[in-house]
């Protein structure tokens, strides 16, 4: 049992017949995730993957109950999508859509928060509990169920980390990407509330990147917390120009602010084992689970 | 998208928050008409996105016709700090009894906005927050009720104005909100409000960058172009990958932005220099996948190519199809490392092997091995 999400995940896919939400949601279904049934306006009665299509999340709530949603809208709609998934009590909001704007994102996280609502996302590849359930676009195989929690900034480097991490044979309790934007809802703090109760996790795996200061309030809670499992990280951008964005929309340097090197540091700081390579983390992670 | 001042001014005028009167030129020969309501003395400024305008020569203080006139025929087509001048505002220079700063910027960590206020404006505020991070204060906006009165007046009150400036104060403070939400900017600064000698505020300089991802709730802004793009930035706008230039030989291609930045990171630890970043993005087609190699084939300074891919739902035959396609189409021929592993992994392997180009499975062999070009390259 991970964190979030697990066997019993019930979850609607948001913008199912979309080019994405179609593709994913077959590869989802293939994991064994339970995809109870699909939105998109104007389809309703029709059927997408196998998977029942109606028009609004109001009728698969009545229909079969879900308690997870993953959104593949686009941007524009984005935001109606998630307040339609708020207003409807799903608890658990996986918003993969990229290119969200910055003032509809803090709208819904303001609700979100008002309703008690857990938001992935935006721009996330998801979240995988692996053997359970995976909400998220990321390659299945590289991942295998264990006790190490991974949570990231980044997509494709979160799989090169875990593809290191299962060739050891460190598999994982969840894994999840919180998203690349500015503006996310789940945190590293949060997820590190999550994983410290999880008795599944017995270590953690951060991977963060330039840009804001998460990081840097990360290795603070971890200070104050006195954080009782070992935690692993690796941040990327060491090398990257001030005031440039780095192909997320949140990872820019402003100036002296969200440099690696201030993240690095903090991190080192609150005891964290910061790895210089991302093939560095396996190694680290090994030697920190050593009694 | 950064915004000229004087785009900036006018979203402020159409918020009421008071500007000094002033008038945009294009050429020279327009100074006369641009001051015929205008009282002196003048300053002249050049409309150029780039900080430290003033201390690089862009801001002139004139007295007379005469003087506006060499001004604007000194500062138009001159560059500062590398960037065309190619508008010049000249406005009315009035008498200030002190500068202060007001800004509206996006807090991360608690997902809103923020009010950010400090009673030493006129330099940059990261220049504030470093020399003197207590002279600003910090007040995160509630984005449901976003900036009402009584939150306004207790900033105010903070800068240690009473009365009819406080109220004053406080307006202006809910007007600068009221102009980042209305442009869905995701900064906005008044730097500095001048607090003038009959006791007014006034917008001296402003700055606003409008979030890229609401450009289609702004067609006004979306049309414009503020900035040539090189060659190569036209062809990854128009293949939407992101790519930035950096100052090395290496050309370096990925999906992926944390990926991208772990390999730049890499090849500097190895002692190599990255010629750019350049991040795919995740299903990236054929096509975009050459464009890519294009833009790395194009650049002049790059001596080797590093493609790295971890295939999700990017598709390693759909890169190596790319890289193909791109090598036999290019005129210039550059050494190719690549490491290709993840979706269809084989076919990808296959369609390189046939083309004659070696696939590595590690991404920091892959870097080593371009690095070590370089080197030879050098030799």
């Amino acid at each position: 049992m991970g964190i979030i999400i697990n066997a019993d995940t019930k979850a609607i896919v948001q913008g199912i017949s979309g080019k994405q939400g179609n593709y994913h949601t077959k590869l989802m279904l293939d994991y064994g995730t339970k995809i109870v049934a699909g939105v998109v306006p104007g389809k309703g009665g029709t059927v997408a993957n196998g998977v029942p299509v109606y028009d609004t999340v109001k009728e698969t709530v009545e229909a079969h109950s879900p308690n997870a949603s993953i959104i593949f809208v686009p941007a524009p709609f984005a935001q109606d999508a998630v307040l339609e998934a708020i207003t409807n009590k799903i608890k658990t909001i996986v918003l993969v859509t990229e290119h969200v704007p910055i003032k509809d994102a803090i709208n819904v996280m303001a609700y979100a928060n008002q309703s008690h609502v857990t938001i992935i996302g935006p721009n996330t590849p998801g979240i995988i509990t692996p053997g359970e359930c995976k909400l998220g676009i990321m390659p299945a195989n590289i991942f295998k169920p264990g006790s190490i929690g991974v949570v990231s900034r980044s997509g494709t480097l979160t799989y090169e980390i875990a593809s290191g991490l299962t060739a050891k044979g460190l598999g994982q309790s969840t894994c999840f990407g919180v998203g690349g934007d500015p503006i996310v809802g789940l945190n590293f703090i949060e997820a590190l509330e999550l994983f410290k109760e999880n008795p599944k996790t017995k270590a953690i795996v951060l991977i963060g990147e330039i840009g804001g200061n998460m990081e840097e309030l990360t290795a603070e809670y971890i200070t104050q917390e006195r954080y009782p499992k070992p935690i692993v990280a690796y941040v990327a951008g060491r090398f990257a120009p001030s005031g440039k964005r780095m192909g997320h929309a949140g990872a820019i340097i402003m100036g002296k602010q969200g440099t690696a090197q201030s993240k690095i540091e903090a991190l080192i700081n609150a005891g964290v084992k910061v790895a210089e390579k991302p093939s560095d983390v396996t190694a680290l992670l090994v030697k920190a689970l050593l009694p | 998208m950064n915004l000229f001042e004087y785009e900036t001014k006018q979203e402020f005028s159409k918020h009421k928050i008071s500007i000094p009167k002033g008038a945009l030129i294009t050429e020279s020969t327009q100074t006369a008409q641009a001051i015929a309501n205008l009282k002196p003395p003048y300053l002249v400024k050049a409309q150029v996105l780039v900080g430290g305008r003033g201390k690089a020569g862009g801001i002139i203080s004139a007295k007379s016709e005469k003087e506006v006139e060499e001004a604007a025929v000194k500062l138009l087509e001159a560059r500062i700090r590398g960037l065309l001048v190619k508008q010049v505002l000249i406005e009315e220079k009035l008498p200030i009894r002190k500068e202060l700063y007001v800004g509206i910027a996006i807090d991360r960590f608690n997902r809103s906005y923020a009010v950010l206020v400090s009673a030493t404006g006129g330099v940059e505020i990261e220049e504030i927050a470093s020399k003197t991070p207590k002279a600003i204060t910090r007040t995160v906006i509630d984005s449901q009720s976003g900036v009402r009165s009584f939150h306004s007046l207790a900033i105010a009150k903070q800068l240690g104005y009473s009365g009819n400036q406080l109220v004053k104060l406080s307006t202006i403070i809910q007007k600068l909100y009221q102009v980042c939400i209305d442009n869905d900017a995701e900064m906005v600064e008044i730097n500095p409000l001048a607090e003038t000698e009959t006791g007014d505020f006034v917008a001296l300089d402003a700055r606003m960058v409008i979030d890229d991802n609401a450009l289609f709730r702004h067609p006004e802004y979306a049309a414009k172009e503020t900035e040539a793009l090189s060659l190569q930035e036209a062809l990854a706008l128009k293949n939407n990958l992101s790519y930035v230039k950096l100052d090395g030989d290496i050309g370096v291609v990925g999906n992926g932005a944390g990926l991208v930045m772990a390999t730049l990171d890499l090849l500097n630890i190895f002692g190599g220099k990255p010629a750019n970043f350049l991040d795919l993005g995740g299903g990236a087609t054929i096509e975009a996948i050459a464009a890519a190699l294009q833009i790395v084939f194009t650049e002049p300074d790059t001596k080797v190519i590093l493609v790295n891919v971890l295939g999700g739902i990017t598709h390693c035959d759909d890169v190596a199809g790319g890289i193909v396609e791109a090598a036999n189409e290019s005129k210039v021929k550059k050494p190719l490392v690549v490491r290709l592993v993840g979706t269809n992994q084989q076919e990808g392997q296959k369609i390189l092997a046939n083309a004659g180009i070696s696939v590595l499975e590690s991404m920091e062999e892959a870097a080593k091995q371009a690095v070590e070009i370089t080197r030879g390259a050098q030799t």
